[in-house]
């Protein structure tokens, strides 16, 4: 029972800094309502304007993951099959959204969009109109637009990663076979594709389901979800019963979700002989596919990159030039904004200068990263492992999957893995483990949709359960600092899983089988198989990490903490300050967060060098 | 072949690890700096307070300074959030209090504090000082620090250059030509917007402010959540460049507008709007947490936050004005800082009572 000794830690880490504070926090609301909880029950599914937050809620998420998956499935196939000048660039830079603070990028789309944004103001002098054509911001719009640009480096990450790893033999004995290019990418690479695109679903759902900032800046006051309900009724009218019951509603769905989801991911997985992701990309040939990579690049850039670019620009334009002064106006650049950032101006207690607040933001994304991987690598490894013996044969069922496998079987003939295996994906030895297992298999469901829970909670009910859960010693941590990397952790740990999980079940069992009657120790087999064929899957992981640290998600936003500021702390301690000069600060320490978080995802692209998929 | 893989493996192994190891010891290295909250006493060291406050809180280093050293004590400041989420956090500790004293309870929410019993009463000598319009509480458990009045800013050059007089008072705003000027904040989720509100049940009385809503709705009124997006994406008179050059702000922000110029201003580019009752007035608290073990140094800490020192560093780094009549006050501040006749104040008790329903019936009207 090895493999379940390697959950312990990850589960252990969840009790304590998960289901005990929120537990905690449900019982102390729940126990405050006069009508019991029946009663509260009752009254909240009873109320016509929260059954409508609940279907607003549901409905803008699932539109906003269908337009993150329109973008983001054409944009991982571009970065995933082909080789092209200045791709770890944009790789990096599509994932930056991930940290900025929502009232920055409400900034940054107001330039570009808002009634006085260059895109209308350019309108109305191109097309000579008096009014600004678009309205964008305050709609639903502005928050599917907002979600896609958040997200969209869920899918390209999760999938352009998998899909690059995909050996592109598959597709070619298909189209060898007869197959057409459409019917080679319905039967043989989407199924394959399946887990990763699932993986990327689940996630981009769930954070559009519990989206908060984006709703509340973006889409105004006309719109809400359960979780700004969750946030109203605790904060503002503290009726701690009702934000109870709809966070437990939206603890549901996410349970729900994920079990869905986790009975679909164990049906599509299939054992593969995944490549190096640069053996498997080829330049751009055709003229055909340089205009296709064209126009990926530029959507890409339009819609991701262009909201930050103008926030760098906002933050060395000067900002009063056409404001009503009696001074004289200079119009133009200016560094004075990064400059006051260095200058205690009024000799504040609370000063904090931008190389100590990025210190700190780096300093807790990088604990952030350590310990997520390293209670996310051992558990995604068990979890792979132990599905993979209980129910991995069962899929190889459906049809998609069989004729997935049988391309697969031909497709790797002669590929490296063929010095171990002889071709045949999974052999006589699959269904052995099966029936004894059975009953695993719904263990194994359960444990996968817990972990991903911290991701669908409320991220006021857990922040409040640790004021009232974490309160004793050992575990006084309210006021900690030590809170932000293990709040950070919660919620990055379901990535780290995601990231690990279709990787690490790719593996063809048979590598490992061999591996073991080699000689090998199971510690050995996991270090020269496991390890070089997920490396990339690790950095994945990594990157996930660091971003959902440096963007500061979930409960981290109401956790009390002393003086240890963080970047988005300062941010917002500017812009919520009148005066040109905070809000060009705001807008100067977001393009530093900007390029510390892109120099961050550079370097850590750097660590896959070598590259080991093959051998 | 595969050996040369497991030698790359382990190399990359090595640098991973490395890398752990250095962002492990970055960690360590920053979370040795905290102290951690509500600490015992160190025998011979210093005693520790800990003041818990909204997000808003700042002080001069040397007033700080001063205080500690004449009472041999670290003051520690947990900042919670906004007034509403730090007040909701101290109500949950309560009995297990998170820090010694809590600054920062306004009159919108005292009637909250009072009746979850979250303060110790306290009569400090101080208050002799103080006049009694800001003294809400009788009991003496949350004693008045500040106040500021929660207005309408306006773009002065939007008024100068349209050649419109820029509006005077509340019922200005639902005639034709403020059409489509105004944007306020949502007052189920703003502290502003809320003050806002309540100066408008204030001044029309309730039934009275539904109707001016709904003149307001027909006149344009546009409603945005939060402050940040209201003043600096909406508004057309601070730096945001919005499109609307009326908005629910302070009467703070013209004098911050000017001492956070980028290059130095003659005059403020906004204006409060001042006539009689258009203003509500926010009046801030700080009180002894129930069940604090330090005590005399809550007392000491209270005394100090009332004494003209802290009172006279208030308004340049909070934006707020002193009770103490006895604080000086900066020439700047003093210039362009708005002073509304007759603001709004309201009766905590019912503001407490009916703020759910007037919140209720201005969604009503205004949003759907």
């Amino acid at each position: 029972m090895g493999r379940w000794g390697l959950l312990l830690p990850a589960a252990i880490f969840l009790a304590l800094f998960y289901f005990y504070p929120l537990g905690s926090m449900l019982q102390i609301s729940l126990a405050r309502a006069e009508t019991g909880l029946l009663g509260t029950l009752g009254s909240v599914f009873a109320r016509p304007d929260l059954r409508k937050v609940f279907g607003f809620t549901v409905y803008q998420a699932a539109l906003s993951t269908l337009a993150t998956l329109a973008l983001g499935l054409p944009g991982a196939y571009w970065l995933a099959r082909f080789r092209f000048r200045g791709q770890a660039l944009l790789r990096a830079l599509t994932a930056v959204p991930f940290v900025l603070p929502t009232l920055v990028v409400a900034a940054g789309f107001s330039a570009l969009l808002g009634p006085r944004g260059w895109i209308n103001l350019g309108l109305m002098a191109a097309l000579d109109l008096e009014a600004p054509p678009l309205a964008l911001t305050q709609s639903l719009g502005a928050i599917v637009l907002a979600h896609v640009f958040y997200n969209t480096t869920i899918v390209l990450r999760l999938v352009g990663d998998f899909w690059s790893r995909l050996d592109p033999r598959l597709t070619a004995a298909a189209r060898v076979l007869g197959a057409s290019r459409g019917q080679a990418f319905r039967q043989v690479t989407l199924p394959l594709l399946a887990p990763a695109i699932g993986a990327a679903v689940l996630l981009v759902f769930i954070f559009d389901f519990t989206s908060f900032g984006v709703v509340l800046v973006l889409g105004g006051p006309r719109f809400a979800t359960l979780e700004t309900e969750i946030y109203r009724q605790t904060i503002y009218l503290f009726n701690l019963p009702t934000a109870a019951v709809l966070a437990l509603a939206q603890l549901l769905c996410t349970l729900a979700l994920t079990a869905v989801y986790a009975r679909l991911s164990r049906q599509t997985a299939v054992p593969l002989n995944l490549r190096a992701a640069r053996d498997t990309r080829r330049p751009l040939q055709s003229a055909g596919e340089r205009l296709g990579a064209a126009a990926m690049v530029t959507v890409l850039v339009g819609l991701l990159v262009t909201p930050m670019l103008a926030l760098a620009l906002r933050s060395v334009a000067r900002l009063e030039a056409d404001r009503g002064q009696s001074g004289p106006v200079q119009p133009g650049l200016t560094l004075a904004y990064y400059r006051e950032l260095g200058v205690n101006r009024r000799e504040s207690l609370f000063y904090v200068p931008p190389v100590t607040a990025i210190w700190n933001s780096m300093s807790v994304a990088g604990a952030t990263v350590v310990l997520a991987l390293a209670l996310g690598l051992p558990a995604a490894w068990a979890l792979a492992s132990a599905s993979e013996a209980a129910s991995g044969p069962s899929g190889m069922q459906l049809p998609a999957a069989a004729l997935a496998r049988s391309a697969l079987a031909r497709g790797d003939v002669g590929a490296a893995g063929g010095m171990i295996d002889s071709g045949n994906a999974t052999g006589p030895s699959a269904g052995a483990g099966r029936r004894p297992a059975a009953g695993r298999g719904a263990a194994l469901t359960a444990l996968d949709a817990l972990l991903m829970l911290p991701l669908g909670t409320s991220a006021v009910t857990l922040g409040l359960g640790f004021i009232v859960a974490l309160d004793a010693p050992p575990l006084d941590l309210r006021a900690s600092p030590a809170l932000l990397p293990l709040a950070h952790s919660l919620v990055a740990l379901p990535f780290v899983l995601r990231s690990l999980a279709p990787a690490l079940r790719s593996i063809r069992p048979r590598l490992r089988q061999a591996a073991a009657v080699l000689g090998a120790s199971p510690a050995r087999v996991w270090r020269e198989i496991d390890l070089p064929l997920v490396g990339r899957a690790v950095i994945v992981a990594a990157t996930f990490a660091f971003t959902i640290s440096l963007g500061e998600f979930g409960a981290t936003a109401i956790i009390a903490r002393p003086e240890y500021p963080t970047v988005p702390v300062v941010i917002y301690r500017f812009i919520g300050l009148p005066g040109a000069l905070n809000y060009g600060q705001a807008l100067a320490l977001s393009t530093l967060l900007m390029l510390v978080c892109a120099g961050g995802l550079l370097a850590i692209e750097r660590w896959r060098i070598a590259d080991v998929g093959e051998f | 072949m595969k050996r040369q893989a497991g030698l790359v493996a382990t190399t990359r192994i090595a640098m991973l690890a490395g890398l752990g190891a250095v962002l492990g010891l970055a960690a360590c290295g920053t979370a040795g700096q905290a102290t951690p909250t509500g600490a015992a006493a160190t025998p011979g060291g210093p005693r520790t307070l800990t003041v818990m406050t909204h997000d808003s809180f700042a002080v001069s280093e040397a007033v700080q300074v001063e205080f500690e050293s004449a009472h041999h004590v670290t003051v520690q400041f947990l900042k919670s959030g906004d007034t509403a989420e730090a007040l909701g956090k101290a109500i949950l500790a309560r009995g297990q209090p998170l820090a010694d004293v809590f600054y920062g309870v306004d009159n919108t929410f005292l009637s909250v504090a009072l009746k979850e019993d979250i303060f110790e009463v306290y009569a400090s000598p101080l208050l002799a000082e103080i006049p009694d319009e800001f003294e809400l509480d009788p009991g003496q458990r949350a004693l008045p620090v500040d106040y500021g009045d929660i207005c309408l800013n306006y773009d002065k050059a939007y008024f100068s250059g349209q050649g419109i007089a820029p509006p005077a008072r509340l019922e200005d705003l639902t005639r034709p030509e403020y059409r489509d000027l105004l944007v306020v904040e949502n007052p189920a989720a703003s502290s502003p917007g809320l003050g806002f509100l309540l100066a408008t049940v204030g001044h029309f009385g309730d039934p009275g402010y539904v109707d001016y809503w709904a003149a307001l709705r027909d006149n344009g009124v546009l409603v945005v959540n939060d402050w940040e997006t209201a003043y600096y994406t909406e508004f057309s008179g601070s730096s945001g460049q919005g499109a609307r050059p009326i908005v629910v702000s302070y009467g703070s922000s013209p004098p911050a507008e000017v001492l956070f110029a980028e290059t130095p201003l003659d005059d403020a580019p906004t204006a409060a709007v001042t006539g009689p009752g258009s203003c509500f007035r926010q009046i801030e608290f700080v009180g002894i947490l129930r069940g604090t073990a330090n005590r005399d140094l809550a007392e000491a800490w209270v005394d100090f936050m009332l004494s003209p020192r802290f009172q006279a560093d208030m308004p340049l780094q909070m934006f707020v004005l002193p009770v103490n009549p006895n604080a000086a006050l900066d020439p700047t501040f003093e210039q362009y800082m708005a002073m509304p006749e007759a603001p709004i104040v309201g009766d905590p008790e019912e503001i407490a009572q009916k703020r759910e329903a007037w919140i209720e019936a201005w969604t009503e009207v205004v949003l759907r």
